[in-house]
């Protein structure tokens, strides 16, 4: 069976949202990580939530990346474990270098809630292999979710495959317009060279479930679980 | 500070009459020192001892099968089966948003907050009222900016979704804006704590955020209008630290497990003085606090400045003695200061030391159950026997309905209020089923089969020019917007909004709101559990409409129930619920077209509103309605256009044809109550009918949806027309084009 830790912060609210579609959505043996603690409990996938971590104080994520939790999930990627940091948990991955770059305020200054599309860029990956769609429609909620790096370096996210994720309109096309807080390269997701962690503003636990409107999120999880399966059986 | 001498002008500083210094003195038996008296003037505020309000507020129901815990708790309990209760209330924060917009509307929504969990429920749910000015003025569009994003940031922090509401505009609320949030949590039915110090020698832990110089009489501030020198109350509003909050509220709730809390208040308007002396009072014992033991963040804060302070984000806690250690070691887990500040006693008194010295002895019911109680003189107003003289078959007959319409979607008050939800936070806790738009948000409660249904509403225009019909209206709209969505009507929680009490006019129209209110929950069976009253809105002499906002809540009993507003398919049909009478007094598009806010508002029959929620909700449950949509401000035409412009399918649209019984403009934009429209499968159309009948409500079938077009006819003549897809754009966008 896999288990899932989801990682609680101060300031963490999406916890309990990823905590219930690992469980009971997912079937995942789940649970909770508190950032005070080292131990990773043997989880093979961790979930970094979204929310207001030390409640943004500083920079989004800055002060949860020094956290002793994060010493030990900083081992474990290390070591090709799989790790999602979702909204606030991207800006955590991002502080930790993990990821590479930055996320600054929207282009409007302002909180955005609402569904987005994203293209999924690549299918052979822990976390789009069953992507049975090319478009996936899942909700953001941020306020510092553009996404920016150095040119020189973004050319070589690029060349390097390691865009994941990028907002298109329905049909998947890349317009300025399908660009909901002015990221470069309308960049959702990323991972890391490695391919083993990801980090993504879109939160697909909140579309996991068809009564909330989509469950094309859950699309990820089910790459997650085929993926660790596989290595599993190996 | 101990020696000051009370003067007169010092008694009238504190907003206190002659009257009520006299009553102190008889009450304690001697003169008050002055920590004595800033308690009492805050405790006696307005705002805390809904002096003006009390004999009227005892007229509405409270009491039902449902209710495990009406008014005067922090706030209302509500059973909805399974072992659950639903606990909500609705407060407002008008007048520091007016003076600190952001921080203003951010510390509403705090306080609402506080309130739910301190009961034991895990919030899940914000809604919010807003009124502003016209944004056509500058001051309006900054205040609204201001407020929306303070509800935003610190609703989004403490992670509670924010699923709908309703906002409104009109001059009276230049000046004068108001925000009234709303909060509802959900706990276990057997594990509810109260704001109740019992067992004598418990000792009283203080946990949260130190006590600071900020808002220092926030409540006598929201007691009095505001004048030309209100932007010198800026220092009076508190500053809001929603991460802070979010800890108070995770350790609150895991120590609520313990089952060591005895009872908790939070510390909101009038801060350690209320908490405390509240606590004391419902627990009929006494408390004494020591202050040199509270947690201070600046020095040398006299016993004064600490007793009144408002500093948010704090809690004041009765623990069982000997469990003092445990408790605190939760808040310490969440790096919270926490620590004992006192115990409960058997005196009856607000006990106030500071170290080995009294500074305080006050009976604690003197401040809570027997302040003051005025019955203020009541007057008609003139203008209200000049409303029904209005003839509005005087009115001509505009040469372009379509150019009107146009402009009514376009203007801030019809257009989408996507602007303002797009910035909170709404899907968070991934409960929200029905997102923000519809009729009613719908939420999903985790694990149990039925799902929450809750709206708010309050028309203040209506009020205005018939207060009692308008009080009817609010109540009956937020239970048809319930019912729209699939739910039945439980119980509900009012914000009255008023100017100043002591003005008989104003007085004289809140008695008659309550009196509405009271008929509308009485038929509706939906009893009213609690929620705030703020009087004194005017800003130089100027007063808003007299403004009640109910927030409602239903329950719907089965996913299939969930109705929303939007049409779903092309070629359904397109029925009325309810009868066209043309109303055009106190109307939106009387306002629109011929600049007037005059007449009569569309009197209700709350027999026949009865009737036609009845009919809806046995239709919505057989499983005939595809979608419902009440039919409110703007009339048919906003409703027809509301229900393309919300359907999943970007060109839905509609042909309609209306009879030509009434003239087109009363038909199009005439505000009657008790109306619906529903589409439905043609099929479905006769065992609609049958129903319908049943229940005595009119029925008629009054077009189809179609695919690309809006056009709507009366009679043989087609008077609105459009690409419903360029139509909902500009419905959408309409508002944003003023934060540009």
């Amino acid at each position: 069976m896999i288990k899932c830790g989801v990682v609680i912060f101060p300031g963490s609210n999406c916890d309990h949202d990823a905590y219930h579609v690992s469980k009971h959505v997912m079937d995942f043996e789940t649970v909770f990580l508190w950032h005070k603690d080292e131990d990773l409990k043997g989880c093979d996938f961790i979930i970094i939530p979204g929310g207001f971590s030390y409640g943004d104080y500083l920079r989004c994520g800055a002060i949860a990346s020094f956290s002793p939790i994060m010493k030990s999930i900083k081992k474990f990627a290390m070591d090709g474990g799989i790790v999602i940091g979702i909204c606030n948990g991207f800006q955590i991955l991002l502080e930790s270098s993990l990821l590479p770059g930055a996320l600054i305020k929207n282009k409007n200054l302002k909180f955005i809630c609402k569904f987005v599309d994203i293209r999924v860029e690549k299918q052979d990956t822990p976390f789009t292999n069953s992507c049975t769609k090319k478009v996936l429609r899942i909700p953001i909620a941020h306020h510092d979710g553009c996404y920016y790096l150095e040119q020189s370096e973004l050319d070589e996210l690029e060349k390097n495959g390691q865009v994941l994720f990028r907002y298109s309109t329905p049909d998947g096309e890349i317009t300025e317009e399908a660009n909901p807080n002015g990221s470069l390269n309308n960049i959702a997701g990323i991972t890391n060279r490695e391919g083993n962690v990801l980090g993504m503003m879109p939160h697909p636990e909140r579309a996991s479930e068809l009564i909330l409107g989509s469950f094309d999120g859950k699309m990820i999880f089910n790459s997650v679980y085929n993926f660790l399966k596989k290595k599993g059986n190996n | 500070m101990k020696d000051v001498k009370i003067t007169k002008e010092i008694i009238e500083q504190h907003g206190l009459t002659e009257g009520e210094y006299k009553r102190i003195v008889e009450i304690l038996g001697r003169e008050p020192n002055i920590t004595e008296l800033g308690i009492y003037s805050v405790m006696w505020s307005e705002h805390c001892s809904y002096k003006s309000s009390r004999i009227y507020l005892k007229r509405l129901p409270t009491d039902g099968e449902c209710v495990i815990q009406g008014p005067g708790e922090n706030a209302g309990v509500v059973d909805i089966g399974f072992n659950k209760a639903i606990v909500f209330k609705i407060e407002s924060h008008n007048h520091p948003s007016f003076i600190e917009p952001y921080q203003g509307a951010a510390t509403g929504v705090g306080g609402i907050v506080r309130d739910i969990f301190t009961m034991g429920a895990r919030p899940i749910a914000l809604m919010n009222s807003l009124r502003f000015g016209p944004l056509s003025e500058k001051e309006n569009v900054n205040i609204m900016e201001g407020v929306v994003s303070g509800i935003a940031g610190y609703g989004n922090c403490l992670g509670i979704p924010d699923v709908g509401g309703e906002v409104y505009f009109d001059k009276s609320y230049s000046g004068n804006p108001l925000v009234n949030a709303f909060c509802l949590g959900i706990a276990d039915k057997n594990s509810i704590f109260y704001g109740k110090a019992s067992g004598v020698g418990n000792p009283v832990i203080y946990v949260g955020s130190r006590t600071g110089r900020d808002g220092i009489h926030g409540a006598t501030m929201a007691s009095s209008e505001f004048d030309e020198k209100s932007e010198e109350k800026r220092p009076n509003v508190q500053v809001g630290d929603p991460f802070l909050e979010k800890l108070l509220l995770e350790a609150c709730l895991e120590a609520f497990k313990t089952g060591y809390v005895v009872g908790i208040q939070d510390m909101g308007a009038a801060g350690l003085t209320c908490s405390s002396c509240e606590m004391g009072s419902r627990g009929d014992t006494g408390i004494m606090i020591d202050l040199e033991k509270v947690p201070l963040r600046e020095e040398g804060m006299t016993p004064y400045e600490i007793m009144l302070s408002e500093s948010q984000e704090r809690m004041l806690l009765t623990v069982e003695k000997g469990k003092e250690d445990e408790i605190i070691n939760i808040f310490k887990k969440w790096d919270l200061e926490a620590c004992v500040i006192g115990e409960v006693t058997d005196d009856n008194n607000l006990t106030v030391m500071m170290g080995s010295d009294l500074v305080a002895k006050i009976p604690n019911k003197s401040l809570t159950d027997e302040c003051p109680i005025y019955k203020r003189p009541v007057k008609k107003p003139d203008y209200l026997d000049e409303v029904s003289d209005f003839d509005p078959n005087e009115l001509p007959v505009p040469g372009d309905l379509n150019r009107v319409f146009f402009d009514m979607i376009s203007s801030p008050s019809h257009s989408s209020r996507r602007w303002i939800y797009e910035q909170y936070d709404h899907m968070v806790r991934t409960n929200t089923v029905v997102l923000p738009g519809s009729d009613a948000a719908v939420l999903r409660i985790k694990g149990l089969p039925i799902f929450l249904a809750m709206s708010l509403d309050g028309n203040g225009k209506y009020c205005h020019f018939d207060p009692k019909n308008g009080g009817k209206i609010a109540v009956a709209e937020s239970c048809r917007n319930i019912v729209c969505s699939g739910g039945k009507p439980l119980a509900a929680t009012n914000c009255l909004n008023f100017a100043s009490p002591e003005n008989p006019e104003v007085m004289w129209c809140f008695s008659e709101v309550i009196e509405g209110m009271r008929e509308a929950c009485e038929m509706f069976n939906t009893p009213i559990t609690g929620g705030n009253v703020s009087f004194y809105n005017e800003t130089m002499g100027e007063g808003i409409f007299p403004t009640p906002v109910i927030g409602m809540v239903g329950v719907v009993r089965d996913r299939v129930h969930i109705t929303t507003a939007g049409f779903k398919d092309y070629g359904d049909m397109v029925v009325l619920l309810g009868k066209n009478r043309g109303h055009i007094g106190a109307s939106d598009y009387l306002e629109l077209v011929f600049g007037e806010k005059r007449g009569l508002s569309p009197q209700i029959d709350l027999k026949e509103e009865f009737n036609l929620q009845g009919a809806l909700y046995e239709m919505i449950v057989e499983g005939y309605v595809k979608s419902a949509h009440d039919c409110s401000e703007g009339g048919l035409a906003i409703t027809l256009a509301e229900s393309c412009f919300l359907s999943h399918l970007r060109d839905m649209g509609v042909f309609i044809e209306l009879p030509d019984d009434l003239r087109e403009d009363f038909m199009l934009f005439g505000e009657d109550q008790s109306r619906v429209v529903i589409s439905i499968d043609e099929d479905d159309f006769d065992r609609v009918k049958h129903i319908a009948e049943k229940w005595n409500v009119p029925i008629s079938t009054i077009g189809f949806t179609t695919k690309g077009k809006f056009e709507v006819k009366v009679g043989n003549h087609l008077f609105l027309y459009g690409n419903s897809e360029f139509l909902r754009n500009i419905w959408k966008s309409a508002l944003d084009e003023y934060f540009k």
